[in-house]
Order: C-alpha cells, then sequence, then structure tokens
C-alpha cells in the first residue's frame, strides 16, 4: 500500500464463456475515497465488484488492496472488505439480530465485541426495536439498511456498494445515500459504489468511472467530467420544436458541430454539440427547414450528459420509448453476474 | 496452525448447519413435509407389499366334475374335508361352477381369483390304483395372487392326500396310524432361520428404506440448499467473509445430515410400531452405518452441487440420480434376483452397501467385524469421491 492507494487495479478482465464482461479496467483508488462506478446495466460494473470482494476470480490481470493480491491473498483481502451486494444478504426466517451475529461469527468477532457491535449498528440505522423481529417481516427499506450495517461488521477498510439504492422509495434512497456518506466520514473508510443512476454518483462520489461494454471510458471528478461538456467549446441546450419531424432531426444529426440529437418526447430535443458556431449553426438548420422554435434552454450539464457526449449514445435503454422512464431494468442474461 | 485452522473450519460449519436447521425449523410447512415423507413412505412400502404368505377370504371357484363310482364319491368326501379345513382357516371363499369354460368367465368378471377342478374320472381312478386329478386354476393377469394360491393350496391337498395315504396304509398293512406317517414321508422337511424369530418382507425392506431416505435427504437436499443460496445471494455474504470455503459445504452437510437422520429416525420408529420389526443389532451402529453412507456419497452430492447452475437444475440432477438408485441398490427387491448387468451396476452403488450392512445389523445382529467388506467399501467410495468433490467446489465457488 504505498502513494495512499487503497485499492490498485490493472488489466483486470473477466471472461464469461468468450463474452468479455470486464475489459481490461485499470484504476486506483484512495484511502477513504469515494469511488463510483457509473453506466448501464450489463456494463460490467457488478463483475468488477464481484472481482474486487474475491467472489470471482479474473480471467486475467490483478487488483490489490489494501497491498493483497485479491487471488494469491484472498483472504487478507476478504478480512479488509465488506459488501453490500445488489441481491439482500440476509435470511428472512433469521431475526434481526441472528442474522448480524451469524455474519459476525463468520468473522470470528469475539462474542462480546460482537453483540456490542450488533447493537450500536442496530441503533445507527434506527432498527433497535426490530431486533428480535424475523427479517422477513421487513419493508424494503428496513431491510437495506440491514444488508448495509451487515457489510460494517468487520468494520471494514473498504466497503463495496453494488446498487445500494435500488428499488428503495425515495424517502429510504436518500437515508441509505446519508448513511454512506456518514460512514465515509466518520471511518474514513474507503467506498466503491456502482450505479446506474447519475445523480447518486453525483452526489456520492469524490471520483467517478464511466464504464461501457466492460472499459472505463473516462475517470475524473464529477465537476471534471463535467466541464468536459459545458466548456467554452461545449453547449448542451434543449429546444422545443412543435412541428418537430423526423427529416429535421436527421439534419441536425449530420451537422459537424452536432455530438447527439435526443429526442425526449413529440416537441422537445436535447442536443449536444462543440464549436462557437453551434448555437447560431443549429438555430439556422431548424429555420431553415421551416421549424417553429418554440423555446431554446441552455442547461446545466448532468453526469447523463458526460455519458453521451463520451459514448454517443444515452444512458438508458430509450430505443423504442422516447419518454424517459425513471429506472429502466433491462433483463440480463443471468451468466454476467456471476 | 493447521490444527487453528481446522478447528475455525469446523467452528465457522457448525455456525452455518446452526443457522439451516434454525431456517428449516421455522418453516412450518417444510416441517410438516419432513415428518410425512417417511410416514407415507413407510405405510405405502408397509402395506402394498404382501407381509404374509396366507390367504385370507379369497373367492374361488370350485368345479366336481367327477360322477362318483358305483355309490362311491371320493371327490365328495374331498370337499368336505377341504370345506373343513377352510372353516378352521378361513382360506377362500368358495362358490360352485360347473366347468373349466365357466371358471374362466368367473375369474375374467374378476368374481373369483383361481379355481378348483375335480376331474370327472377322479374317484375311478383312485379306486383303480391310479392318481386321481385336481387342477387349479390360476388367473395370470394377477402374478403374485396366482403364486400364493397356488403354493397354498398346492400345500393343503398335498396334506389331504398324505392323510388319506396313511388311512389307506394303516388299513392294508394293518399297522397303527400312528406310525404310518414316516412310511408316507420319510423325510421331514424343517426351515430354520438363522435368528430367532418371524420375520416378513418388512424386515427386509425397512433397514433399505431407512439408508435410501436419510441419503436422498442428503442427496437432493445439499444441492437445493447451495444453490437455493446462491440464486437469493446470501452465498455471497459467507463467501466474502475470510472462512475456508469448505466450511460452507462441511456446515450444510451437517444440517441436511441432522435432518436425514431425523428422518430415519421416524423411519425406524414407525416401522417398530406399526410392523414390529426389531432391530438385532447395536442401535448405534445402526445411526453410525447410516453417517458412513452420507459420508460415502455426499461427494457426489458436492460435483453435482458445483455443476448446478441453480437450484432447480440441482434437484433434477440428483433426482435423475436417486431414482434408478432406489431400485438398483437392493432397498425393495433383492440384487440377486436381477439380471447379471443390472447387479453390476448395482455394485458400483453406495446405497447397495449401506442398505446391506444396515439389514446385517437390524436383522441379523451382525457387529462391526461381520461388516468389513461393506465399511471398507463405504470407506473408500466417499474417499474418493471426497477427494474429487473439494477441488471441483473449491473452483466452482470463485467461477
Amino acid at each position: 500500500m504505498e502513494n495512499g492507494n487503497m485499492i490498485e487495479v490493472r488489466d483486470l478482465t473477466k471472461k464469461f464463456n468468450g463474452f468479455t464482461a470486464v475489459d481490461h479496467v485499470s484504476f486506483d483508488v484512495k484511502e477513504s475515497e469515494v469511488f463510483g462506478l457509473l453506466g448501464p446495466n450489463g456494463a460490467g460494473k457488478t463483475t468488477i465488484i464481484r472481482m474486487l470482494s474475491t467472489l470471482t476470480r479474473p480471467t486475467e490481470g490483478t487488483a490489490r488492496i489494501g497491498g493483497y493480491d485479491i487471488v494469491k491473498r484472498d483472504n487478507n483481502v476478504r478480512q479488509l472488505v465488506g459488501l453490500v451486494s445488489e441481491k439482500m444478504i440476509m435470511y428472512d426466517r433469521l431475526t434481526a439480530e441472528e442474522n448480524l451475529r451469524f455474519f459476525g461469527k463468520l468473522y470470528n468477532l469475539p462474542t462480546k465485541v460482537l453483540n456490542q457491535r450488533i447493537d450500536e449498528q442496530l441503533e445507527l440505522v434506527q432498527l433497535t426495536k426490530w431486533k428480535n423481529s424475523k427479517v422477513g417481516t421487513f419493508s424494503t427499506g428496513m431491510r437495506q439498511r440491514m444488508n448495509v450495517i451487515r457489510a460494517l461488521l468487520n468494520m471494514p477498510k473498504v466497503l463495496f456498494l453494488d446498487e445500494p439504492t435500488l428499488g428503495l422509495d425515495p424517502q429510504s434512497t436518500v437515508e441509505v445515500r446519508e448513511f454512506v456518506k456518514k460512514i465515509n466520514r466518520e471511518n474514513k473508510t474507503t467506498i466503491i459504489l456502482t450505479t446506474h443512476m447519475m445523480n447518486e454518483a453525483d452526489i456520492l462520489c469524490d471520483r467517478i468511472g464511466i464504464i461501457d461494454h466492460g472499459k472505463i471510458v473516462t475517470l475524473d471528478t464529477s465537476t471534471n467530467l463535467k466541464k468536459l461538456v459545458s466548456g467554452d467549446a461545449a453547449t448542451v441546450m434543449k429546444m422545443e420544436i412543435p412541428n418537430l419531424t423526423q427529416k429535421l432531426v436527421t439534419s441536425l444529426q449530420a451537422l459537424d458541430c452536432v455530438k447527439s440529437v435526443s429526442q425526449e418526447n413529440a416537441s422537445h430535443l436535447k442536443i449536444h454539440a462543440t464549436g462557437n458556431e453551434a448555437f447560431d449553426t443549429i438555430i439556422d438548420t431548424v429555420r431553415a427547414a421551416k421549424g417553429k422554435i418554440n423555446s431554446v434552454e441552455n442547461l446545466q450539464p448532468t453526469l447523463e450528459d458526460v455519458f453521451l457526449y463520451i459514448t454517443g449514445r444515452e444512458m438508458r435503454d430509450k430505443a423504442d420509448n422516447k419518454i424517459s422512464v425513471s429506472h429502466p431494468r433491462r433483463p440480463m442474461p443471468k451468466r454476467r453476474i456471476r | 496452525m493447521i490444527n487453528m485452522g481446522a478447528k475455525t473450519m469446523i467452528s465457522h460449519s457448525l455456525r452455518i448447519a446452526w443457522k439451516d436447521l434454525m431456517e428449516l425449523f421455522r418453516n412450518r410447512m417444510g416441517l410438516v413435509l419432513l415428518i410425512l415423507m417417511p410416514v407415507f413412505m413407510m405405510t405405502m412400502v408397509g402395506f402394498i407389499y404382501p407381509s404374509e404368505t396366507s390367504l385370507n377370504n379369497v373367492d374361488i371357484a370350485l368345479v366336481n366334475e367327477d360322477p362318483g363310482f358305483g355309490n362311491y364319491s371320493l371327490s365328495s368326501t374331498f370337499i368336505t374335508t377341504l370345506e373343513t379345513i377352510n372353516n378352521n382357516a378361513d382360506m377362500m371363499t368358495l362358490t360352485n361352477a360347473s366347468n373349466l369354460d365357466e371358471v374362466r368367465t368367473i375369474i375374467q368378471n374378476g368374481d373369483a381369483e383361481g379355481g378348483i377342478i375335480i376331474a370327472n374320472d377322479f374317484t375311478s381312478n383312485i379306486l383303480n390304483g391310479e392318481q386321481g386329478i385336481i387342477t387349479i386354476v390360476t388367473d395370470q393377469s394377477n402374478p403374485q395372487m396366482s403364486a400364493m394360491i397356488q403354493a397354498v393350496l398346492g400345500e393343503v391337498f398335498q396334506e389331504m392326500g398324505t392323510a388319506l395315504a396313511q388311512q389307506n396304509i394303516a388299513n392294508q398293512l394293518g399297522i397303527d396310524l400312528n406310525n404310518t406317517l414316516a412310511i408316507v414321508k420319510p423325510y421331514n422337511i424343517q426351515v430354520q432361520g438363522s435368528i430367532e424369530g418371524d420375520f416378513s418382507y418388512f424386515d427386509f425392506v425397512a433397514p433399505g428404506i431407512m439408508a435410501m431416505t436419510v441419503m436422498m435427504s442428503v442427496m437432493t437436499g445439499l444441492p437445493a440448499a447451495i444453490s437455493q443460496e446462491r440464486e437469493v445471494g446470501t452465498l455471497d455474504g459467507m463467501m466474502v467473509a475470510p472462512i475456508n470455503r469448505l466450511a460452507v459445504i462441511l456446515g450444510k452437510t451437517l444440517a441436511q445430515m441432522a435432518r436425514g437422520i431425523l428422518q430415519g429416525t421416524l423411519i425406524l420408529i414407525l416401522a417398530t410400531i406399526l410392523f414390529g420389526v426389531t432391530v438385532h443389532g447395536n442401535i448405534l451402529l445402526v445411526f453410525a452405518l447410516l453417517l458412513l453412507g452420507v459420508f460415502s456419497f455426499v461427494g457426489l452430492g458436492v460435483v453435482l452441487t458445483s455443476f448446478a447452475k441453480d437450484q432447480e437444475t440441482a434437484v433434477m440432477m440428483m433426482t435423475t440420480i436417486m431414482f434408478p438408485m432406489m431400485f438398483l441398490s437392493g432397498v425393495f427387491f433383492p440384487i440377486e434376483q436381477m439380471p447379471w448387468f443390472m447387479q453390476s451396476i448395482s455394485k458400483v452403488l453406495p446405497l447397495t452397501y449401506v442398505a446391506d450392512a444396515l439389514r446385517k445389523v437390524m436383522v441379523l445382529g451382525a457387529d462391526i467385524p461381520a461388516l468389513s467388506t461393506e465399511l471398507s467399501i463405504l470407506i473408500v467410495f466417499g474417499a474418493v469421491m471426497t477427494t474429487i468433490a473439494v477441488p471441483v467446489f473449491k473452483r466452482a465457488m470463485t467461477r
């Protein structure tokens, strides 16, 4: 563990029957940093987490956590890490306390220490009065809070969070995010978090790696990533054109200065463009095609725009659906998760 | 150091086993099924298979074609004697018929299970110094019943013949009736079991069913339990902890074993109460054998678990293997009755040896030295399977 890097990943690769889920990924994460892996479903985020938490062996490449190789020193790595997986790691028929005790004992924690930690953690997420209730009776939000504190029993130096707010209601989402921030702040825990939600990465992460098709396409702080799309040269704008035609969209896409055009509904377009003349050129093109412009908005870029800008594609599946949906989950082939 | 590692591994596996059993006992429905399965199995096997070899109120059609000879009708005497015997034993209900064709019709209609025909020259033949012919008609569509009718009636007629012969000899040679039996039947054949007591088919199947239930419980339970945890995601929770990978499989096996032994004990209790089975050997040896059986087998279960991607596949794979094993390892039918190629298959199935050894202990009261062959085969089988299973499982867990 030199130069303050808690995690060092080099050319990490995973292939499943010829399909490359993770393709030569390299990055470093500093101690007590919150690092986000952002990308669409099936991009390889979960597989990276599974390799780093020693659940899956890499096909190629190496990674070190706290100086320990994830393959050769897997048991040392396991002592250091905690995993909040996308699936709930909880037994429904056991009570909150029994669940925590079971997993805690796997870390050889002395009973006294473990008892104390169980009480502390339950208190921390306001589940103390549910201590002796079966987890099967818990709401999704309660279960996810349990899921997070379960991963904290061994006081991990590194915490992996795989889609920690997936399927939660807005209030629970906020609670979990606050809790993650708190753990990072108070315990100096290094956190790697995967998400397909741009704003989540934006709120929580110090640095973000955007991942697509198993590769990290870009890696920087949220602010720097946004500068990519909103610098002097780049513009994001939203236009309302009531008499929008497919022909008009095509002619806009054909422009040199336009990076991408996405249609949000029957009359709204979102355009990414570069170059100083871009604004004028676009307006001219719309006018020339007899397009009526109701409104033009210059947008603050979001990470979604960054993704679009870098990959030339939208992050969410909008191929058949021009209206954006909050979390479209594409069913994934099972083997990708393994 | 290694000792330490083994100790923590065992403590972890006990944790996992405890957790599994906790889940099991809190699952009411599962628990009910767990108890019902052996109950069904026992009652089914116990009552379906004939446990006795005597007839009980079986419908038999009787034809007397014999007109007699002069004043004599030996067939009437014969029938009177038969009825007297029957009244005491309640073997059958006799209905009269006129000829073979009618007997066939009656059997076809299901009104009788068999028939007796006394030939028309019965009396004259005997009076002329020839044998009187009695025909037993059987229903081939029910081989078990026809074999029994054949055996029981054959025996009865034989006895009646002997009695008649004794009387004839006593009259002709003028000797005391009590001394004639040695002349008519010089041999007295007796059957002696190697141990005391009455034995039924049930004594034969009970040990086999016990062995089968315990092993089936472990073999289907283990892959199902592991792939279920894999699907739900909780397996990751264990695998991400710094525990020996084998603690998982060991813990799961222990839990399934406890479940299986529970069912086995239930079977033993039912067998004792309902069917009068007695354990002649050491009861501890019975359980030790069940555990050894599980050990001999668990490797195979682990290998299959490693290959099974989901719960459904795992259970299907296990069923495919368990089903033929049930019939080939001599649980229901003696192996010696099978054709040679089936026998050679059954010789490589560990269940064969478990059932065999268990039968020896429970029925014959055998002790460990008498089981040395079975024991060594089971230990070798288990050792080989485990040696294969451990690396396969470790690999599968980090796929």
